[in-house]
């Protein structure tokens, strides 16, 4: 099984690791990520004004370009990719006057019969998470894992489609299928501060302290992402944390695809060793899950 | 706090241009304020968001220029999330930010960020960052 893959920016470089561990799970798992010929970054945000067209120009792009593949799927491992790309679909799909402004534009046609889908939804849905647990050579036994959905995957819900962002589910599928316990806790789905970090720092130090304590109280070793803002947010932002919270401990934040491949039986290989700047080694050692 | 309104202010041009931008009325809210309850940015804001939308209604564009929200807004979507009335508060938001950038007004520099923080931030992070809060022109 083959799939059309837009990687995105920050997976060819910052968030190496989680393209890396994604792809090779993907084999791992019977599928293959291909990809999409001549993609450009997605814009890294969905135009909320309505009237800005240009901002669709290049995720509208890669559509045309994947139906040009002759392919009708094209998969996404960012989460930030995957709503800008899945939200601009919809407009293509539901809004034929704006459709028409932007594929002229492009000098391009388009049939809305394009999926855009989220490697979590190749697992739950075309996979199967019982599939995923019988590839599962090692077992996360012990280890008690904190998924965090952040807010581009699963909001606006009606265009996502993904979940229910109030009582998702979709990760702890997963989890389970790792033989690893799931940890509930209330700001699973709340916003780490995305870009606010660049503007008011404040917001994403405060934002990340409240989920990394709730995750904490809950009894996490660790949290589990897709975003690649996400990860970086929530993990930079601990040094800051523990300057003025004396009793702040670490919690290592890892892209969902790395624990996918240490489970498969990647070994500590899957695990990235320099992109954490929280090391994640102690918590799966302490879990015997590495050597 | 008493306000004084204007009733020529209601309606005004800026505000019927955030409305179009928005693709949203800022009348359909009736100022519950669950979208203030929910947003995880309120603590840094010094307007909540539903403050923003009673401004908006009453035509006082001017409070909301004052106002750091629509910049402290972290487009999480939270609010519409919540929203009974089905208001996308989020794009409202975006709206007030793209009058001002739309006028050349830029509310951050990306070139004086800390050399070694661009360094280390993902590339997801600086794109959005000039999207949300750099002028095109
Ligand atoms: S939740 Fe909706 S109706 Fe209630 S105050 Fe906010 S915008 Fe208005
Ligand atoms: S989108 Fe903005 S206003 Fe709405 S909840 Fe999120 S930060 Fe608050």
């Amino acid at each position: 099984m083959k799939f059309k893959y837009f990687p995105g920016c920050t997976l060819y470089t910052k968030g190496k690791d989680f393209d890396d561990s994604g792809r090779a799970a993907a084999e791992k798992l019977g599928f293959s990520l291909e990809e999409l010929d001549e993609w450009t970054c997605c814009g890294a945000t969905f135009p909320l004004a309505a009237d800005n067209n240009m901002a669709l120009l290049s995720p509208s792009r890669a559509l045309c370009n994947t139906l040009k593949a002759g392919e009708d799927r094209l998969v996404t491992l960012c989460a930030v990719c995957h709503n800008v790309l899945k939200r601009t679909n919809h407009v293509l799909k539901t809004d034929e006057a704006r459709r028409n402004t932007v594929v002229s534009f492009l000098e391009e046609s388009y049939d809305p019969k394009v999926e855009v889908t989220h490697y979590l939804e190749v697992l739950r849905d075309i996979i199967g998470f019982e599939k995923v647990a019988e590839k599962v050579e090692k077992p996360l036994a012990g280890l008690r894992i904190a998924p965090f959905y952040g807010c581009l995957l699963l909001r606006p819900a009606a265009e996502m489609g993904m979940d229910d962002p109030d009582r998702p589910t979709i990760f702890e599928g997963l989890i389970k299928a790792l033989g690893a316990e799931v940890v509930d806790y209330p700001l699973k789905a709340e916003c780490c501060g995305a870009f606010q970090v660049l503007n008011s720092e404040a917001t994403a130090t405060r934002c990340s302290a409240e989920i990394l304590e709730s995750a904490r109280k809950n009894g996490a070793d660790l949290i589990i992402t897709a975003c690649p803002l996400c990860q970086f947010n929530l993990e930079d932002r601990q040094k800051e944390i523990a300057e003025t919270a004396a009793a702040f401990k670490p919690l290592p934040v890892l892209y969902f695809t790395e624990l996918l491949m240490l489970a498969l039986g990647g070994g500590k290989e899957a695990i990235s060793k320099d992109r954490h700047c929280v090391d994640p080694f102690p918590a799966l050692r302490a879990r015997g899950l590495l050597e | 706090m008493l306000l004084k309104l204007d009733p020529s202010k209601i309606r005004c041009e800026e505000i019927r241009d955030i409305e179009t931008i928005a693709a949203d009325s800022v009348y359909k809210c009736y100022q519950c304020g669950k979208c203030s309850a929910a947003c995880p940015a309120a603590p840094e804001m010094d307007m909540l968001p539903n403050q923003v939308i009673r401004y908006l209604q009453l035509g006082m564009y001017e409070k909301i220029l004052e106002s750091n929200t629509p910049w402290v807004c972290a487009s999480c979507l939270q609010c519409m999330t919540v929203c009974p009335k089905g208001v996308d508060l989020a794009k409202i938001m975006e709206a007030v930010r793209t009058v001002h950038l739309r006028r050349g007004e830029n509310k951050l520099n990306i070139n004086k960020l800390d050399e070694e923080y661009k360094a280390r931030a993902p590339q997801i992070a600086m794109i959005a960052g000039l999207r949300k809060f750099q002028s095109l022109s």
